[in-house]
């Protein structure tokens, strides 16, 4: 058996439990509440896909991109770090530590990492170099995946239960201010480590329970935009609008969620601020395509921001609360609870209704 | 003279038993196919000149008419069927060009019925359109490719449903059956369009749902005609008969349509094959600006071509001529007058031409410069919902909607003598469509439309249309080609995500 297949050519649809915790003020925490978090909604996976996503994690090197590794043969690592070699100056790599548990049959050889893009003569800025380089290995290079390749940032996954996954990378030795955590139930494949999530890109980090049926067309939606989606998830795409939305379109979280989870026409029409209500409706006129349509809770981070955020009927559950500044989103209350007895507020927010942590530095 | 020898099509069949001899049938037929003769008061009828239009079937008291087809038949021969003995026949005695009305009736393959959709099980809820929105809202015109805060977008058409009545022309159809169209379009939220028959004074009043079309013969174009619509489009071509022009014949240019139309009362209207304005397409774009120009900009602009076999980069390039729509019309498309060789032969099918155009211009990164308006023998709400998902913004049309309003597509629209009041001006036939009413069973037939267009998209776990458009995924083609799959952008029946 191959732990580095299937599931990459086809739509993987999934249901999911999911959570996520930051300090708003930057405080480091270990892996390990977020592992207990996640074990609680154990019931909404079922063993094919757990995993986790930490910023603040690599504090020795901030500025290096950090690319976790996935690779099935020697073969695959000895291309891929021939190619690496060609595109970024390699500070440092190793094997991401990892302790053998019975819960956790086979892996593939795990391994990290620190770059600086070596740009010569590319035309593009250093974040699309740096996604230009992850796609060509996921794409190009057979049995090698890049799990992660944000700054400071990095994402640990793999096929088991998320909290086997969790004890397995040995979380409770990073620590970190923003976590998120996902147990999966896919609904065909065998699970492929490459496959669980979260899903990353740069420093964004999406974790997602749902199925989207405005697929089709978010993914033609983005190859307009150069974005070529060859993973064939839900995540994908809802990552790849995040960063079409935010990062290229320089647009505020409030408005994406207006956009991917947009407003109803009636409501639009109730809106009595005018120009609030010209603005919506250009907005969705503009991005009818990105919205996405089909039931999905979902937590996305970057380095400064945690949103949570629900599809516009609110089809998946998502629960938030807040102690002092630490910001909780979750599948279930249980969740948070479980790791934090007394919060100061909880409340479930509306369909479309995002939650948003900044980070206060 | 030779006693003319085509053979008749249809079988008058009069149930005597029946038969009151009220004569209905014989005032209301307009090819005179039915004959009373006082010597033995009874009722006879002239197979020869039935046109199968089944309007003295309908309106029979008694239900004492059937009329069937003429059961007579030449011997089997699958190359020389009757239809080619018929026209060999026709054309020897007059040596004439065939011409026939309505859309290509050939049995080329209708893809809609090789596509199937898709529906939500467990993993993803279908949504019940009864107790959720549910939205077809659409807005066809250009859209940037992204937002600031000063974006304020060209004008845009908004439709509370995906579908517009197709051009045709006050003098093609009645003015009833103008009118009919207006309203209708007016009380759903949507747009008929004129047509190249100018805009007759009693039709102003709907302005606000009015495409406006200028062809190549500009009948009827004026600085008030272009200002009273809410859009303007350019007809380059038509699906029934790309590449040639129109032809109303001069018995039809009665005084009102002499006045709309601008020409001499009892002269032919010929619209030209090309515009002879634009013989390429940066002449088009002249065209398009120098309409934009005339309204100051506050009306979108679409240019309406037949789907071709080179439709993906003609369409490409009317979107990069400043088209804020495109029109496509597949050869299934209706006419009132074309030459029979033309609709049946030329063009392609529109499910084919939806698909190349968009993702022609998807790979060129514009398609969100123009909408798509696909037209072409739609005939039903699933046609529709594939034409969308296809990636159609909307579609346009005609044909189901003159059978709304009574049309039994006998194909004699050319002849002027529609005994349903739809294609004629002869004041005793138009009379007979009440706008009233064809209002109400135009609007009746949108709105049904649109209720199983949800329960669709419910069933697909979607709801809002745009989630729909372009989405192929939720399509399947079965019993076709890898090649007609490749075409048309989706996966065979069978095949999982």
């Amino acid at each position: 058996m191959n732990t580095l297949i299937p599931d990459k050519d086809y739509r993987v649809a999934s249901a999911c439990g999911i959570v996520g915790i930051m300090s708003q003020k930057g405080k480091r925490f270990s892996g390990e509440s977020i592992i207990k978090s996640i074990a609680c909604m154990r019931e909404r996976a079922n063993g094919l896909g757990g995993g986790f996503a930490g910023y603040g994690i690599y504090p020795e090197f901030p500025e290096h991109y950090a690319f976790h590794l996935m690779y099935e043969s020697e073969k695959s690592k000895k291309i891929t770090e021939e190619y690496l070699h060609q595109n970024f100056i390699i500070e440092k790599d190793e094997a991401i530590p990892v302790q053998e548990i019975p819960e956790i049959k086979r892996n593939p050889l795990l391994w990290r990492y620190f770059l600086k893009p070596n740009i010569k003569n590319y035309d593009l800025s250093e974040e699309d170099f740096v996604v230009k380089c992850v796609m060509f290995i996921n794409t190009q290079i057979e049995d090698a995946f890049v799990s992660s390749s944000g700054k400071n940032m990095g994402i640990f996954k793999g096929v088991g239960y998320p909290e086997d996954i969790g004890r397995f990378f040995k979380l409770e030795d990073y620590s970190g201010y923003i976590w998120t955590a996902h147990g999966r139930f896919p609904t065909n494949t065998v699970g492929w480590w490459g496959g669980a999530h979260p899903f990353g890109l740069l420093d964004w980090s999406v974790v997602h329970n749902g199925e989207i049926s405005s697929y089709g067309i978010n993914k033609r939606y983005l190859e307009n935009f150069g974005y070529h989606c060859t993973l064939f998830t839900d995540t994908e795409v809802i990552t790849y609008l995040f960063d079409l939305l935010h990062r290229k379109h320089n647009l505020s979280f409030e408005v994406i969620a207006n956009i991917l989870a947009a407003p109803f026409w009636s409501d639009i029409e109730r809106e009595k601020n005018l120009e609030r209500k010209n603005f919506l409706e250009t907005l969705r006129i503009i991005y009818g395509s990105a919205l996405l349509n089909g039931p999905f809770a979902v937590i996305v981070a970057n380095r400064n921001t945690m949103i949570g955020l629900n599809d516009r009927i609110k089809l998946r559950p998502l629960v938030c609360a807040v102690k002092d500044d630490f910001l909780y989103i979750a599948s279930e209350e249980s969740a948070i609870r479980e790791i934090c007895k007394n919060p100061d507020k909880v409340w479930m927010p509306k369909a479309g209704e995002p939650t948003i942590g900044n980070l206060k530095e | 003279m030779v006693k003319k020898s085509t053979p008749k099509e249809f079988i008058i069949e009069r149930d005597n038993e029946k038969c009151i001899t009220c004569q209905a049938c014989v005032r209301m037929c307009s090819n005179d196919a039915h004959v009373y003769q006082p010597e033995t008061d009874t009722v006879i009828s002239y197979d020869e000149k039935c046109v199968g239009c089944h309007f003295c079937e309908t309106i029979c008291p008694t239900g004492a008419i059937t009329i069937r087809r003429n059961p007579s038949e030449f011997k089997p021969n699958a190359n020389w069927d009757a239809t080619a003995i018929r026209n060999i026949i026709k054309q020897a005695e007059t040596g004439g060009v065939l011409l026939t009305g309505m859309g290509c009736d050939k049995p080329y393959p209708i893809y809609w019925d090789h596509i199937l959709l898709n529906a939500s099980q467990v993993t993803n809820p279908s949504i019940d359109p009864l107790r959720e929105p549910m939205e077809l809202r659409t807005y066809i015109g250009r859209k940037p490719d992204k937002i600031n805060l000063k974006t304020k977008l060209t004008p845009q058409l908004k439709l509370e449903t995906p579908i517009l009545f197709s051009a045709m022309s006050y003098g093609s159809i009645s003015l009833n059956a103008c009118i009919s169209l207006a309203s209708a379009a007016e009380e759903i939220g949507t747009f008929y369009n004129t047509g190249e028959g100018g805009l007759p004074k009693d039709l102003y009043k709907f302005g606000k749902n009015t495409i406006v079309q200028v062809a190549s013969g500009r009948f009827g174009v004026h600085k008030e005609y272009l200002e009273a619509g809410a859009a303007i489009e350019i007809k380059i071509g038509q699906g029934a008969k790309p590449g040639i022009g129109g032809h109303l014949p001069g018995e039809k240019v009665t005084q009102e349509i002499s006045e709309t139309r601008m020409i001499p009362e009892g002269t032919d209207a010929l619209s030209p094959a090309p515009h002879h304005d634009i013989y390429s397409i940066e002449d088009l774009k002249q065209l398009i600006y120098a309409l934009k120009e005339a309204t100051r900009y506050k009306k979108p602009v679409g240019v309406k071509i037949a789907a071709v076999h080179n439709v993906a980069p003609i369409a490409s390039g009317v979107v990069r001529a400043g088209a804020d729509y495109v029109a496509i019309d597949g050869i299934r498309g209706g006419t009132g007058a074309a030459p029979l060789v033309i609709r049946d032969n030329v063009g392609i099918p529109i499910e084919l031409a939806i698909a190349v155009v968009d993702q022609r211009l998807r790979e060129e990164g514009i398609r969100n410069q123009a909408s798509i308006i696909a037209a072409g023998g739609i005939r039903c709400s699933a046609d529709i919902i594939k034409a969308i998902a296809l990636g159609a913004d909307a579609v346009y049309i005609g044909t189901s909607a003159l059978v709304a309003l009574g049309c039994s597509l006998c194909q004699k629209c050319y002849t002027g003598k529609c005994n349903w009041g739809i294609a004629t001006q002869d004041p005793y036939l138009t009379k007979r469509l009440n706008p009233e009413i064809g209002k109400r069973r135009l609007v009746n037939l949108l709105r049904a439309w649109s209720l199983e267009i949800k329960e669709m998209l419910g069933g697909m776990g979607i709801n809002a249309i745009e989630s729909l458009r372009g989405n192929r995924e939720q399509l399947r083609g079965i019993g076709l080609t890898d090649t007609e799959l490749k075409i048309l952008g989706i996966k065979p029946a069978g095949m999982a995500w």
